[in-house]
């Protein structure tokens, strides 16, 4: 456990917000203000920075009910538009999951599939309000006679739909390169041979997480921004590591935290939730999360004021150690080096390629930023999630 | 020296008549073939980069006309469209000619089509499918 002391409170956050006092800025335009005014007085200043990242997050999915059937159905598997959802939960509630894939995909079987439609897609297309053709198998029963059930409809026609992802907004990432002679196809992107592209996916200084590296603010009662709608933070992520390697600053070198994240499907845009086709891996889903970091005291201001020179991330080679479970880390860079369109390894020029969008990512956080000055409030985390020792 | 990447589409009326060869001899074209697909009974495909002079490239895509072939120049046949794309950057790994390139300041991902060759790679690198266009293979 890590300890720290709130020396702004929530309550006192929160009452600025409502009386349209609070001063809210985004993660991009907090180091400004901590270099020209210090940690002292940013804090003294700033109430509220909000964060954002957009990018493909497999792990995420979404509880469906479908309402029940006349006469009664106890699904025991389901499709949506051809693509399975998990149903084994009860009669007509089912989990459609982002890297399901459609039914008959020739996946893999010509070398790189293009994994056209999945999951993923069948989360984008119901919150376009798009038609979706929904079939349900059971074995019948004396309660639930149907065994069959078939219907096209919208997510108006659901009487839930939540979403609800196990493992979101990564604390930092890896960069991806490929040191064979092959090109190849990963969910890192497509990595030429040779060290010839790097690959990378952060929001950097936006990212949620790598604002709050301890999660003293961020827990389960947390209102975010999900997918265009008000959501929550459930839990931590699965995977949720956070003792991975941190550095002088406390700020983690490599993938650490997770969060899971729930909310209503119904108000989402698919301006920030999008299906994802990635060649030769398969299907997923691309997220748009925004988190409201409170600064309750100095060093949430001196943590939310570090910029993409301040932060590292390592530099994983796809092609041979990644697949086989090395540990090994070629290299560490910065994400301003990253973003800056290249890097230098030994006496190589890789160019590097974002596969998260920092211009969402900045979209979500001054969105964010635009709900706190109209009031929306800074949850009240209910738990402390695991965390390292500051 | 200019230089201009076409598709060339010879209709199955003239797809097994030698056309390309004139190029080099009557309109001094260094030509280099970038890729060729026959699709039998229908259609002969073919990238061309062409290599002269202003007005020597001009007078073989005349020819090309005179001869019944349509070229199309690869500058117009890839799209991206902006409401679908996200900006990820996943596009900018795989395109060799910078035609598909990040703006440092916003961090947006543009496209120059003059610099494009129609090879088709960020067709597949797009995970959003907001690229599109003809390469060398026929429209579906």
């Amino acid at each position: 456990m890590s300890n720290f002391e709130i020396k702004k409170s929530y309550e006192e956050i929160n009452s600025k917000i409502k009386s349209g006092k609070a001063v809210v800025v985004t993660a991009a335009e907090m180091p400004e203000i901590v270099k020209k005014s210090g940690v002292k007085e940013a804090f003294k200043k700033v109430d509220v920075v909000t964060t954002g990242t957009f990018g493909v997050m497999c792990s995420s999915g979404a509880f469906l009910n479908f309402g029940h059937t006349k006469p009664k159905i106890r699904a025991t598997k389901v499709w949506l538009n051809d693509v399975e959802a998990y149903s084994g939960i009860a009669a007509v509630d089912c989990y459609i999951g982002a890297t399901q894939v459609r039914r008959n995909d020739p996946l893999n079987g010509v070398h790189p599939g293009a994994f056209r439609y999945g999951g993923g897609h069948v989360i984008e297309d119901l919150i376009a309000g798009k038609t979706i053709n929904l079939r349900a198998e059971s074995y019948g029963t004396d309660c639930y006679p149907l065994k069959y059930f078939s219907k096209n409809l919208t997510i108006h026609d659901l009487r839930d739909a939540t979403l609800f992802n196990p493992r979101n907004a990564y604390q930092n990432y890896n960069s991806a390169i490929n040191t064979t002679k092959k090109v190849i196809y990963t969910y890192m992107g497509i990595l030429r041979p040779e060290m010839a592209n790097a690959t990378y996916s952060s929001a950097g200084q936006l990212s949620p997480l790598l604002n709050d590296p301890y999660y003293w603010t961020i827990g389960p009662g947390t209102k975010i921004f999900l997918g265009g709608a008000v959501g929550s933070v459930a839990w931590n992520g699965t995977q949720h590591s956070p003792d991975t390697e941190r550095d002088e600053n406390g700020i983690v070198t490599g993938g650490a935290g997770t969060i899971s994240v729930i909310g209503n499907m119904k108000d989402m845009s698919t301006k920030y939730i999008r299906g994802a086709s990635i060649t030769g891996y398969g299907t997923s889903l691309m997220v748009g999360i925004g988190i409201p970091i409170p600064i309750i005291n100095e060093e949430m201001a001196f943590f939310t004021g570090l910029t993409d020179h301040d932060i590292k991330v390592p530099l994983i080679d796809y092609g041979a150690d990644y697949p086989e479970g090395r540990d090994n880390i070629l290299r560490h860079y910065t994400y301003a080096e990253m973003k800056s369109g290249y890097i230098s390894y030994g006496n190589k020029k890789i160019p590097t390629s974002p596969l998260s969008s920092y211009p969402k990512a900045l979209e979500i956080s001054l969105k964010l930023k635009d709900w706190i000055e109209s009031g929306f409030t800074v949850g009240v985390p209910q738990l402390q999630i695991p965390t390292a020792k500051r | 020296m200019e230089s201009l990447n076409v598709l060339l589409i010879f209709r199955k009326e003239i797809m097994y008549k030698p056309i390309i060869y004139r190029i080099a001899r009557d309109f001094n074209i260094e030509f280099n073939v970038l890729e060729a697909k026959i699709f039998p009974k229908q259609e002969g495909r073919i990238i061309l980069e062409l290599k002269g002079t202003k007005a020597e490239i001009q007078d073989t895509l005349n020819y090309f006309e005179t001869e019944g072939v349509e070229a199309r120049k690869l500058s117009d046949q890839i799209r991206k469209d902006d409401n679908i794309c996200v900006h990820c950057g996943a596009c900018t790994a795989v395109c060799r000619v910078d035609a598909l390139y990040i703006d440092r300041e916003t961090m947006r991902v543009l496209f120059d089509s003059e610099k494009c060759v129609a090879c088709g790679l960020c067709m597949k690198a797009c995970p959003v499918n907001a690229i599109s266009g003809a390469v060398i293979d026929m429209e579906a």
